[in-house]
């Protein structure tokens, strides 16, 4: 129980200290913000104006209290570029991100598990290092050139995918599904060679150790020994670093919307970050960082709960 | 056998552009910079080998001019995020106590800011530009140069050597530069050489993104932003950027993973 609590803590501590960053961030700038948005050509009363719709006229520790309080009640401010509540269009971009983001979390699971398996069934042979070159190779390509690629050979030459066009889940899912396969692709490939990587090492560690023996010498097939147990004690530590990756995975999506021209967290962010919409930066990064924390933070808790061996101290 | 395959492919690719990055001080096939319209978006040939961009530009000697803002934005910020990393772990792994416990829940902290995102919050404060650019990729890396080094210290600090000279009176800064560094060196050069590709593919993103490097500084990620458009109509100008960016990142990944095995062996 104690291992919850402490849990508990330092994840609220994170949290805060995530809060806390994104609102020091715009404070650290020398001179005032609004001066900093308006820019120099600025009138002192535009510049006033401003400053308290923005809040920044009031003492810092007001503004501090101000931005947790509305952090607490999902309230980030008002977006100076659309006018109309930060977390109202954070909402409203979701689905686009966390389709993009899941297809890949999807994709992941299912090409890296048989890769990493064959990778380490055929270890120093020619699919293990036909396997290893290849994540080589995905690590290096930045996912948004990938997404280049893509269209090049996908949507211009062979013509099998629409491109750049957008259609939202209540119009037709599949056609939603399609339209975010490409940038899906793109994205999850640096990761699968991340994951691949990492289950052959955890396998190949697993199928060192006595409990192999063991079964082996009782006369359990190779089979048996890798699926039945290997494979089951390799996967566990995978399912963490897949938690840790989506973070990966909705910060990469940032990049590699604006590649398929979709409406996500990407365009929003960098239409806020050209206007120097302050509130909208803040309140997005805030976003996303938090989810973060708070993914990290479930992994944790059902790597516990699926391991049965890992004291929970 | 395939560990030293490692080792010496990343040692041949890197030296490659790094002789690339040296030639284009002197040499490159134009001016970077010189447009001619007349002869805009050309197929590679002769006279362009690897064709001309949408401003008639040489995209050859683009490409070339290129190793220089990438090896320097790498090398800045690898030397920004080790140098206040490496102070960071030190006095979290050797002051210890709070002052361990503050620093490395703010490392958490800056942990929690998944990969590019931490680098966009830290370039919407400023303008767009290199140095700025180099900065925020830098602050991007302290996490991880603090992390290595606090647990290298940790481990260290207590090892049979460190008492022995502590015994004879060394100083607290003898003990640091002198007995735990070059202990835990290995694994500070195998996370520069690894944070290296993580800088190329950043500034890529960042000024694919129009918010890295500024024209007329070359840059690969901006010149993918300028190719987009061209995609179809010459896809030359987009491959030539995107395969260097590959090699160089390629390139350090393979010299970071070939250090650290050839390290693991001796040990």
């Amino acid at each position: 129980m104690s291992y919850y609590i402490r849990r508990i803590f330092t994840l609220l501590l994170t949290v805060l200290l995530v809060l806390i960053l994104t609102f020091a961030v715009f404070r650290i700038i020398p001179g005032n913000p609004a001066l900093a948005i308006l820019g120099v050509e600025a009138s002192q009363e535009q510049v006033d104006m401003l400053s308290e719709k923005l809040g920044t006229d009031r003492p810092i520790g007001v503004q501090l209290a101000d931005w947790l309080r509305g952090a607490a009640t999902l309230d980030l401010g008002t977006s100076l570029r659309f006018d109309e509540p930060v977390a109202g269009l954070i909402a409203a971009r979701l689905p686009v991100t966390l389709t993009i983001a899941l297809e890949a979390v999807a994709l992941i699971v299912l090409v890296s598990i048989p890769l990493g398996i064959l990778a380490a069934r055929s270890r120093g042979r020619a699919a293990d290092l036909i396997v290893s070159a290849g994540t080589q190779l995905g690590l290096a390509v930045p996912s948004f050139w990938m997404g280049f690629l893509l269209i090049l050979l996908f949507g211009l030459t062979l013509r099998w995918v629409p491109v750049s066009t957008y259609t939202g889940w209540s119009e037709s899912p599949l056609l939603a599904l399609r339209s975010t396969l490409l940038p899906a692709v793109a994205l999850a490939i640096p990761q699968i060679a991340i994951v691949v990587r990492y289950l052959r090492t955890t396998m190949l560690e697993q199928l060192s150790l006595e409990y192999v023996r063991t079964a082996r010498s009782k006369g359990l097939g190779e089979r048996a020994v890798l699926y039945g147990h290997v494979l089951r004690n390799a996967l566990l530590p995978v399912v963490t670093v897949i938690g840790i990756l989506f973070g990966e995975l909705l910060a990469g999506s940032l990049v590699v919307e604006q590649v398929f021209t979709l409406p996500g967290f990407g365009s929003l962010l960098i239409t806020a970050i050209g206007n120097r919409d302050y509130p909208l930066i803040q309140g997005l990064v805030l976003f996303i960082a938090a989810s973060v924390v708070v993914i990290n933070f479930l992994v944790d808790l059902s790597y516990r709960w699926l391991d049965p061996k890992v004291k929970l101290r | 056998m395939k560990r030293s395959l490692l080792l010496s492919l990343g040692l041949l690719l890197v030296g490659a552009l790094a002789l690339l990055m040296i030639v284009s001080f002197f040499y490159t096939p134009y001016e970077p910079n010189a447009m001619k319209i007349a002869e805009r978006l050309q197929a590679p040939s002769l006279s362009h080998p690897l064709g001309t961009d949408n401003f008639g530009r040489d995209v050859l000697s683009r490409v070339m001019a290129g190793t220089q803002t990438a090896f320097l934005v790498g090398s800045a910020s690898v030397a920004i995020g080790s140098a206040v990393g490496l102070a960071v772990g030190i006095v979290a792994g050797y002051a210890g106590r709070w002052a361990d416990e503050l620093l490395m829940r703010a490392t958490d902290a800056l942990l929690a800011f998944p990969g590019i995102l931490l680098a966009l919050l830290l370039v919407s404060v400023f303008k767009p530009s290199l140095s700025q650019t180099i900065l925020a990729i830098g602050i991007l890396f302290v996490p991880s140069f603090a992390r290595v080094v606090r647990s290298g210290v940790l481990q260290q600090r207590e090892a049979e050597y460190v008492r022995a000279v502590k015994g004879f009176g060394a100083g607290h800064v003898n003990i640091v530069f002198v007995q735990i560094l070059p202990n835990i060196a290995s694994s500070i050069v195998t996370t520069a050489a690894l944070s290296f590709s993580t800088a190329i593919l950043v500034e890529a993103a960042l000024s694919y993104l129009g918010l890295g490097v500024q024209p007329p500084d070359p840059s690969w990620g901006r010149m993918l932003n300028e190719s987009q458009t061209y995609l179809a109509k010459a896809p030359w100008f987009t491959l030539a950027p995107g395969l260097l960016i590959t090699a160089t990142v390629l390139g350090f990944n393979l010299l970071s993973d070939g250090i650290r095995d050839a390290l693991d062996k001796r040990g």
